[in-house]
């Protein structure tokens, strides 16, 4: 049984918000509603969902860039809440991060070279060792040393995203937090990224969380995947299963909606949604999903799915499943 | 066979640029017929967009050089003045833009920018509102008629998006240019937008050309397909032929490296190198520094656009020898 690497337990992360500063009405934005699941040492775990479903808020709960409302994070053995500042500067290595737009998180001024150095420095290494660890990490991802003393506008997007991959590894992290790594990117440096990170993973055992949008990239490089659905984990299972066999109605929809590769397949029968996930504002008791579910009753309009196990591994929050 | 709606005819476009002229779009020939999808694919840079924005003669002006004819119902739309022209967008062809929030006003109502639209034809005010609401019910608007009273910022993307397809549909253009319609949506609204458009195809007979990355978007609604690179269309095709009968290698190497199972059956083709700029346009293969068949050949002539077979045209040396044989 592989060691438990991430586990969330009930998580939650409120925003509260009030129409104007006089009133006491104070209304909460669950941004991250009730979250459960575990993610195992050496997984790559991709989480889908649509815009505003609260998969950022999820990673930068993770991150431990924002605090968590209510609920238990236990990152490799360490609860987040009751970590020591030791603890935390520690967690702070093992974890590590790339956002979505390469050329917004690299500093314009600072050289390839003190942009991968710096998170060493931060965290007490050695100038010369980090000055040798950076060209470490750049060969490890693919790139050539003269790009050491290049300034970010003189790459382009893949390199930047490769820069940005090379600095997270700076630190010798176990966990990566990978937000949208190629939604900007084209197909064959995509292509390019995702082998990259595929490699990485199985030289160095990384466990992985990516967070993308885009469904043939997840279905492609994880091995579960997790889907949220306005701050709640609607399912999360196996890739397999949960791609081709989906229990929420919700994810069936979503993987309804993924265009295929395929011309012959257009014509198929394909449950389109209606409606859009609307806002976190104006959640009601049920289910979040009850207003665009074709399979809702009236329980889901007044109660709260709980989740309930498909099978060993595979979760899901719905009262009607979709049998398979 | 139905007459052509439009047609490029050896259509390039230079800019001017600090040390020479970029060659953003080089010889070009296309066509596109009522009622039918043509989809021009590509990644960044590959011109796509120049070539779609040059049709409603929308380039930014004063630095580029176009040559070629854009035949439009059998007139070229390069000799047209700009009323002229204006006379042309919106009633004749109508576009679509990714981003829908950049191309509404955030202090009209939505329903305010759509009717504007109707009332250029000079329709009674009442009338044309009662247009407006219909139009938002075609383009499957929730509550149709409170959103006519929105304001863009009130709306989703979604909502947008189709605000933009009813102001488009508004005066009913013969061809469609949406120029990556869907790239700023979620999947679920993505297939719903999708849906439109091919309701527009059926329904209206509109031709559309849309311009797209996305080869997911273009197996799910393309009639035909353009493939774009560096500026040249290198393949053109039926839907099928593209996917089943590849023949340039760029095509072909781009099938690969899209996500398809799952990471069991194995890495993703990758394209080495990058995409060159252009500046002076000297005879070759504009993919032979990338590709993994290059020849001598490659880096000295240019390739001809070569038929493969009626509806399949590709620009390679790999298929004109073939077709010699």
């Amino acid at each position: 049984m592989a060691e438990k690497m991430i586990e969330l337990q009930n998580v939650k992360r409120y925003f509260s918000n009030s129409q104007n500063i006089f009133t006491k009405d104070k209304r909460d934005v669950k941004a991250v509603d009730d979250i459960t699941f575990t993610i195992n040492e050496g997984e790559i775990v991709g989480l889908v969902g649509e815009s505003g479903s609260g998969k950022t808020t999820l990673a930068r709960v993770l991150l431990s860039l924002t605090k968590t409302t209510d609920g238990e994070i236990i990152i490799d053995g360490v609860n987040l809440s009751k970590a020591t500042k030791k603890d935390m500067e520690r967690l702070h290595r093992d974890i590590a991060v790339v956002f979505q737009d390469p050329a917004s998180n690299l500093n314009p001024r600072e050289t390839v070279e003190s942009s991968i150095m710096r998170p060493m420095i931060i965290h007490g290494v050695p100038r010369s060792e980090a000055k040798q660890k950076a060209r470490e990490v750049l060969e490890m991802v693919k790139m050539d040393l003269r790009y050491l003393d290049s300034y970010p506008h003189q790459l382009s997007g893949g390199q930047l995203q490769r820069i940005a991959i090379a600095r997270a590894l700076a630190l010798s992290p176990k966990i990566m937090i990978l937000d949208e790594p190629t939604s900007a990117l084209d197909i064959s440096v995509q292509a390019q990224i995702l082998n990259l990170l595929l490699d990485l993973q199985e030289e160095m055992g990384l466990t992985y969380l990516i967070i993308t949008h885009d469904l043939n990239v997840i279905k492609y490089i994880s091995d579960k995947i997790a889907v949220m659905y306005l701050g709640k984990l609607v399912e999360f299972g196996p890739t397999e299963e949960v791609a081709d066999y989906p229990s929420h109605p919700y994810t069936k929809g979503l993987m309804d909606a993924a265009p295929i590769l395929d011309p012959r397949l257009r014509g198929r029968e394909k449950y389109i949604m209606e409606g859009d996930p609307g806002s976190l504002m104006n959640v009601g008791a049920g289910c979040r999903f009850f207003a665009r579910c074709k399979y809702a009753t009236q329980e889901c309009e007044y109660h709260d799915p709980a989740k309930i196990m498909v099978n060993n591994e595979h979760q899901v929050a719905c009262f009607n499943p979709l049998k398979i | 066979m139905s007459e052509d709606l439009l047609r490029l005819e050896h259509l390039s476009i230079d800019y001017k640029v600090k040390g020479g002229y970029l060659s953003a779009v080089n010889d070009v020939n296309l066509r596109i017929k009522k009622g039918e999808i043509l989809a021009i694919v590509g990644e960044s840079g590959c011109g796509k967009s120049t070539v779609a924005h040059s049709i409603m003669n929308l380039l930014p002006g004063g630095n580029e050089s176009v040559e070629g004819r854009i035949m439009f119902r059998g007139q070229d739309l390069r000799t047209f003045s700009w009323t002229e022209m204006e006379k042309i967008r919106g009633k004749h062809i109508g576009m679509i833009f990714q981003n829908p929030l950049d191309s509404l006003n955030p202090v009209y109502t939505t329903g305010e920018q759509v009717q504007e639209a109707i009332l250029i034809d000079n329709v009674d005010k009442v009338l044309a509102w009662q247009k407006v609401c219909d139009l938002f019910n075609d383009v499957k608007m929730p509550d149709a008629e409170t959103r006519a009273r929105s304001f863009p910022h009130e709306l989703s993307g979604g909502m947008r998006q189709r605000v933009m397809i009813a102001m488009m549909l508004s005066r009913e253009p013969e061809l469609l240019i949406a120029d990556e319609p869907t790239t700023a949506l979620d999947v679920t609204i993505e297939a719903q937008i999708l849906e439109i458009i091919k309701d527009l195809k059926h329904t209206h007979n509109t031709a559309i050309m849309m311009i797209t990355h996305n080869f997911g978007l273009v197996a799910e609604v393309a009639d035909k397909v353009a493939v774009m690179y560096a500026g040249e269309v290198i393949e053109y095709a039926d839907i099928f032929e593209i996917f089943e009968n590849t023949q340039h290698p760029y095509t072909k190497l781009l099938m690969k490296a899209l996500p398809r199972g799952t990471k069991k059956e194995g890495r993703l083709q990758t394209i080495d190198g990058s995409v060159p700029r252009i500046l002076d346009k000297k005879p070759c293969c504009r993919f032979a520094n990338r590709c993994p068949y290059a020849e001598e050949r490659c880096f000295k002539e240019t390739p001809r656009e070569t038929e493969v077979n009626e509806e399949h045209m590709c620009r390679c040396f790999l298929v004109e020898g073939k077709e010699e044989v």
